[in-house]
């Protein structure tokens, strides 16, 4: 379908205390535009028991206490009581979200050294010099399509198509907090030190989770984000700043 | 803490509302032994309790404390006196509990009057271990720690306490227990209920019907993260590419080389692969006790069936507060 027909919605059970919301359109950044004011409509209406929204590429999960959905007779599941709520509440057509919506959040990235140690393989790879790849990289405004993998990790898209390569075939066991990595069409930072097989690009020194902070994270679903190189001792100077 | 057993962490019922985040729900791997053990000291379901794995700790208990253990048989001991599991127990300060190798199932939980007292992070006190956030530090239980209660909102069991301090021994345990089919545990194979998703129509039948038929072996390689399962491994008609979105508690993923993996209570929130389905909530602490090496089948059930089952648990476990309202007094 394309993405500039309305997508249809549609709802499946994801076990007895979840359900999927999904909307039939090609992932990107309209379908989770999309999705996000799904998720904010949802979240304004307070529906009881209704403990976590969770967006995926182009579907929502509500994962919900079904206890609170047994209605007087018992004649229904929980589950058939919360579609039938849904249904009232939602057109069959998924909204239009536009592009413009969320936040844009720019980050700070030390591109290439011992910040991004791939960054030389990669320009070889794809045929391109290591300036081309920090141009590409750092030209355009991407949409955080999903986070999950780890606190605060989005898969940020669409990456450029002249730098998409797949995963490492072996993992890292260690990559470093704040690495900023490429894989497939995607793009993201790694909010925390942990095993990883993204390609390593480039480091940011600022903190993408933070459980002091709430929202712990510093973009969600929906929201957009801007690499903007900086120096490595613009990178020691606003990691210090953070600290 | 004189030794920390194998994997002791701190656990409640979850990190709930986060999720969107990318923030793991973690919490106890058996969520029903967890609550039952707090009910019966008369904690609510929030409160953290300590998970226990196949090889149980040892700790000395410096204050008089209201304890109750519940899950897998790990031999708790006083001293060397058998520590009763199910049912409250009163310990006397300077008491010695010590946990041995599981005798049956793979993960016990200690609660204690009052809840384990560590930082709520993010609304929980689970450990998280991969994200190295709740808990203690992030962590495992290691030897050296010391777990502190929170103050509980009342004492139950007086009658006990008074026992204990006239008797003075090592503890007094209520002479009722609360009633939780333990022979379930016992079963070879385990079965395991579950409710297909909406990938399990693009199996091709005969994998559909291996997967009902088959007896999986849990592996080595399992963990709070997943329950990798080894056995006929089942192909799917067309690889699908699964688009990646959000998962639950006990989804069944079918990755490329066909042999599925539960996720359980430390999984990521999203996954890429395609879905058999979901295990039934009432079955998850039945899974959550299998150790490496044990065997399960599948069954496959309804939502509607599963919802009921899980509504039949909740009647049972409000039977059990109101029974603890009841003997809390004596």
């Amino acid at each position: 379908m394309a993405e500039s027909d309305a997508a249809h919605l549609s709802f499946s059970p994801l076990g007895d205390r979840a359900l999927l919301i999904e909307c039939d359109a090609a992932p990107g950044p309209r379908t989770t535009a999309c999705l996000r004011v799904l998720a904010e409509s949802l979240a304004g209406q307070r529906l009881p028991g209704i403990t976590d929204i969770v967006p995926g590429l182009r579907s929502l999960a509500l994962h919900y206490d079904p206890e609170v959905w047994w209605n007087g007779s018992g004649a229904h599941a929980p589950y058939e009581n919360l579609i039938a709520r849904l249904q009232a509440l939602l057109a069959p057509q998924a909204p239009q979200g536009g592009t413009g919506l969320g936040r844009v959040v720019e980050i700070p990235v030390t591109y290439g050294g011992e910040y991004g140690m791939d960054l030389h393989a990669l320009a070889r790879d794809r045929g391109l010099t290591v300036e081309e790849v920090i141009a590409l990289h750092s030209a355009v405004e991407y949409t955080v399509l999903m986070l999950g993998f780890a606190p605060g990790f989005g898969y940020l898209g669409p990456l450029d198509e002249r730098l998409s390569v797949p995963r490492r075939a072996t993992p890292r066991t260690r990559v470093p907090q704040g690495s900023v990595a490429v894989a497939d069409r995607y793009t993201a930072v790694y909010p925390m030190t942990s095993p990883g097989g993204w390609h390593l690009i480039g480091r940011t020194p600022i903190k993408l989770f933070d459980t002091q902070r709430d929202p712990p994270v510093r973009f969600a679903a929906g929201d957009r984000v801007r690499f903007v190189p900086v120096s490595a001792q613009e990178f020691t100077r606003v990691r210090d700043e953070w600290r | 803490m004189l030794r920390a057993g194998v994997l002791t962490t701190v656990q409640d019922i979850g990190r709930r509302g986060y999720q969107r985040y990318g923030v793991s729900v973690c919490g106890a791997m058996d969520p029903w032994s967890l609550c039952v053990a707090n009910a019966l000291v008369g904690n609510g379901n929030g409160a953290a309790g300590v998970e226990m794995t196949l090889d149980g700790p040892a700790f000395d208990v410096d204050e008089e404390t209201l304890i109750a253990v519940c899950g897998a048989d790990l031999a708790p001991r006083v001293g060397d006196t058998a520590l009763p599991m199910h049912r409250p127990v009163w310990l006397a300060a300077g008491s010695r509990v010590e946990f041995g190798t599981a005798r049956m199932g793979c993960r016990a939980y200690l609660a204690v009057a009052g809840g384990i007292e560590v930082p709520e992070i993010l609304g929980s006190r689970s450990t998280y271990l991969s994200a190295g956030l709740g808990g203690i530090e992030g962590r495992a239980v290691r030897r050296g720690d010391r777990l502190a209660p929170g103050r509980s909102a009342r004492k139950l069991y007086p009658g006990l306490q008074r026992q204990l301090a006239r008797t003075r021994a090592k503890f007094v345990a209520a002479h009722w227990a609360a009633s939780l089919h333990p022979e379930r545990l016992a079963r070879v194979p385990q079965i395991i209920r579950f409710v297909a998703g909406r990938h399990w129509e693009t199996l091709p039948a005969d994998a559909r019907a291996r997967c009902l038929a088959s007896e999986y072996r849990l592996s080595a390689a399992s963990d709070r993260m997943g329950y990798r399962l080894e056995g006929a491994p089942l192909e799917l008609a067309a690889h699908a590419d699964a688009v990646p979105e959000a998962v639950a508690f006990g989804t069944i993923q079918l990755p490329p080389d066909g042999n599925p993996i539960v996720l359980m209570a430390d999984r990521q929130v999203t996954g890429g692969y395609p879905r058999l389905g979901e295990v039934a909530s009432v079955d998850l602490p039945l899974l959550a006790q299998l150790k490496p090496g044990d065997r399960l089948r599948f069954e496959k059930i309804a939502l509607t069936e599963a919802q009921r089952l899980l509504h039949l648990q909740e009647q049972a476990f409000q039977q059990l507060r109101e029974s603890v309202q009841a003997h809390g007094t004596e």
